[in-house]
C-alpha cells in the first residue's frame, strides 16, 4: 500500500514540494501568464525572462498539490540557463514521459530530477497535475519571443 | 450509536457495489455520496426488467409495449410526486439533471411572458451555491439587463440574513438558494426566505439536490406562503440513475412560463407557421424522455420511502455527528461549515494543514477510501474561506461508524506520510 504511494510520491517530489526552487514572482520579465486547472481549481501565475535566446529566469506564484508544485519547481531547474530551443526539447521529453502511461523509460541525462515523475505517469488522474507549470512556461515563452522580436524591430 | 438505521447491515446488502474490493483486496469505503449515491439492487433490477420486458417509446406507441412503457414512465412520476409530497403529480417535470431544471427556469424567464425578467429587475442567489445555481442566473441577468445580487455567509457557514431587506425588495423578481449546501452542509431557512420573497411577489427557486436525499420533504404540507415555487433535484443522488432530474413547479407558474425546448410531445398541434403547446407536464418535456431512468428513479424513491425519510435523516445526523467528532481529533484539520450536526447536512468539507486536498484524496484512495477533492463546483464559497479547494467526505444510508473510523485513521496516516506537524 505504501509502496504504491511511494512510487507516486518519490522523495525528490516531496523535497521540491516542501522547498520549491525559483518560487516567487520577479522582474524583469517579458511575459506573464495565468493558467487554471478548472477541475481542481489549481492556479499558476508565471513569468519568463529571455535574453539573447536564452531562458534567463522563470518565476512563479502557484497554488496546487504536491505533484503540480514539485513539477513546476523541477521545470525551472531544467529550463533556466538553457537556450529556448533546447529547453523546448526538454519540455517535449517530459511530455512524452508523462503521456507514456508508465511505459517510457526516463532519460536522467535530459530530465535530471524530472525522472521522479515517471511514477506519476502510472496514475492517469494525476498526469494533468504534473503539466500546468510546463504549459504555462511554454505559453509565456512563446509570448516573450513575440515581445522580444517586436522589441527588436523597434531598434 | 443512537439514530443509526436499525437494519444497517441489511441495508448495506441492498447495495451490491459495497461488496467489491480494491485491487489490493481492501474493502471499499465510499464517502462520496454527495457527488453521486450508490444504487440498490431494486433500482438496478427495475431498470433491467423494464429494458428486458417493457421497452418501447412512451405516449406515442399504440401497442402493448407502448402502453406498458407509458404506464411505467408515468408511474415513476407518481412515485416522485409522492416522495416530495407534490400538491399535484402533473407539476413534476422530468429533466436531464438538476442543472437542466435550473436552466429551464432561468432561461424561460428571459422569454416573453408575465414573469419576464428585464432591465432594473433583481435576481438574488447566494454565495454558497453550486455553480449550477449561479451560472444560469448570471446568464439570465446578463441577457436581460437585470441585476444579480447575492447573500453572503459568515465564518460559521450561515447565510447573512441581515441582508434580507436590502436584497429582497419590490424590484426582486427571483430568489434562489440551495436547501442544503453541497460544500458547507449548511441547511438554509427555506420557510423564512420564501415568506420574505413572496411578500414582494418574487418567484422562489430552491435547489434541493442535497436536501432531497437526506430530508423528508412534504411540499403539500407547507403553508402556501412558505412553499417555494420551484424545487429541483437530481435522480442520481437519491440512489437513482444518472440522466434524470426533477423539476417540481407550482402549476400556475409552470402554466405561465413559456416552453423551454421545442420538439416532439411538447405540442398540441403544429402547422408550418406556428404551434400550440401541450399541457403540464409534457409542455416541458420535448423529445423522448429518460424512460428507463424514470422507472429507476421511481424504484429509488420508493426504496428511500421504505426506509423512511425520518429514519434516513436520523442516520445521516448520527453519522455526521460521529464524523465531526472524529475529524476533530486530527491535528491541523479545519472543517469548513457548521460544526453542529443537528444544523447541517452530511457533506463535510475540510482542510488539512500542509497537505493539498488532491494529495489527501490520493492517500485515502490507496487505502480504499473514496472522497472528493477540489472545489466541489462551489468556487465562490471556497474563495470565502481563502482556499482554492478542500477535501469532502459525504455519507449516506449505507455508511457505518466503522467507515468513519477508517477515514479518521487514514487522515492521521496522511499527516504522517507527508511529515506534517
Amino acid at each position: 500500500m505504501s509502496a504504491e504511494l511511494d512510487a507516486l510520491y518519490q522523495e525528490i517530489i516531496l523535497d521540491h514540494y516542501k522547498n520549491p526552487h525559483h518560487a516567487g514572482l520577479r522582474d524583469p520579465f517579458e511575459a506573464e501568464v495565468h493558467h487554471v486547472n478548472p477541475t481542481c481549481g489549481d492556479e499558476v501565475t508565471l513569468r519568463v525572462h529571455l535574453e539573447d535566446g536564452v531562458v534567463r529566469d522563470v518565476s512563479y506564484d502557484a497554488v496546487g498539490c504536491s505533484i503540480s508544485q514539485a513539477s513546476t519547481s523541477v521545470m525551472t531547474d531544467l529550463v533556466i540557463g538553457k537556450p529556448v530551443e533546447e529547453a523546448m526539447t526538454v519540455h517535449e521529453v517530459f511530455l512524452t514521459l508523462m503521456q507514456g502511461k508508465g511505459a517510457v523509460e526516463p532519460d536522467e541525462e535530459v530530465l535530471e530530477d524530472g525522472i521522479a515523475f515517471a511514477g506519476v505517469a502510472k496514475f492517469p488522474a494525476r498526469v494533468k497535475c504534473a503539466l500546468p507549470g510546463w504549459m504555462a512556461w511554454k505559453d509565456a515563452t512563446g509570448q516573450s519571443m513575440t515581445t522580444t522580436a517586436q522589441g527588436g524591430d523597434d531598434d | 450509536m443512537e439514530g443509526l438505521l436499525a437494519d444497517l447491515e441489511v441495508v448495506r446488502k441492498d447495495f451490491p457495489i459495497l461488496g467489491r474490493t480494491t485491487a489490493d483486496g481492501l474493502p471499499l469505503v465510499y464517502l462520496d455520496s454527495a457527488n453521486t449515491s450508490q444504487k440498490p439492487q431494486v433500482v438496478i433490477d427495475a431498470m433491467v426488467d423494464h429494458l428486458e420486458r417493457h421497452n418501447a417509446n412512451v405516449a406515442r406507441a399504440m401497442h402493448l409495449l407502448g402502453a406498458e412503457a407509458t404506464e411505467a414512465f408515468e408511474g415513476g412520476r407518481d412515485k416522485v410526486a409522492a416522495f416530495i409530497g407534490a400538491p399535484e403529480r402533473d407539476e413534476v417535470v422530468f429533466t436531464k439533471n438538476a442543472s437542466e431544471a435550473l436552466n429551464l427556469v432561468a432561461q424561460t424567464l428571459a422569454f416573453e411572458g408575465p414573469h419576464r425578467v428585464g432591465p432594473g429587475d433583481v435576481v438574488v442567489t447566494t454565495e454558497m451555491e453550486h455553480h449550477s445555481n449561479i451560472v444560469p442566473w448570471q446568464m439570465l441577468t446578463q441577457r436581460t439587463g437585470a441585476d444579480l445580487r447575492w447573500f453572503t455567509f459568515d465564518e460559521a457557514g450561515q447565510l447573512d440574513l441581515s441582508q434580507v431587506d436590502e436584497l429582497i425588495t419590490e424590484r426582486t423578481k427571483v430568489v434562489t438558494f440551495t436547501w442544503v449546501s453541497n460544500m458547507l452542509g449548511t441547511v438554509n431557512p427555506v420557510a423564512e426566505l420564501t415568506r420574505r420573497a413572496h411578500e414582494v411577489g418574487a418567484i422562489v427557486v430552491v435547489d434541493a439536490s442535497q436536501a432531497a436525499p437526506q430530508l423528508p420533504i412534504d411540499l403539500a404540507a407547507m403553508p402556501v406562503e412558505e412553499r417555494p415555487d420551484v424545487v429541483v433535484f437530481t435522480g442520481h443522488k437519491v440512489v437513482g440513475p444518472t440522466g434524470i432530474g426533477v423539476l417540481w413547479g407550482r402549476r400556475s407558474l409552470l402554466e405561465e412560463l413559456p416552453p423551454f425546448l421545442g420538439g416532439g410531445e411538447m405540442i398540441e398541434t403544429v402547422t408550418m407557421e406556428r404551434s400550440t403547446y401541450a399541457g403540464l407536464p409534457h409542455k416541458f418535456e420535448a423529445g423522448t424522455p429518460p424512460i428507463v431512468e424514470a422507472v429507476g428513479l421511481g424504484a429509488a424513491v420508493d426504496y428511500l420511502a421504505g426506509l423512511g425519510m425520518e429514519a434516513v435523516h436520523a442516520h445521516e445526523q448520527a453519522i455526521t455527528a460521529y464524523a465531526l467528532e472524529g475529524l476533530a481529533t486530527v491535528p491541523g484539520l479545519r472543517v469548513l461549515g457548521p460544526l453542529d450536526a443537528t444544523q447541517r447536512g452530511g457533506a463535510i468539507s475540510f482542510e488539512l494543514a500542509g497537505v493539498h486536498p488532491h494529495d489527501v484524496a490520493q492517500v485515502l484512495d490507496v487505502r480504499g477510501i473514496a472522497v472528493r477533492a477540489g472545489h466541489h463546483c462551489a468556487r465562490p464559497a471556497h474563495a470565502k474561506f481563502g482556499v482554492q479547494s478542500s477535501t469532502r467526505m459525504s455519507s449516506y444510508v449505507y455508511t457505518t461508524p466503522g467507515e468513519i473510523d477508517a477515514l479518521v485513521e487514514a487522515l492521521h496516516y496522511t499527516r504522517d506520510y507527508f511529515k506534517v506537524g
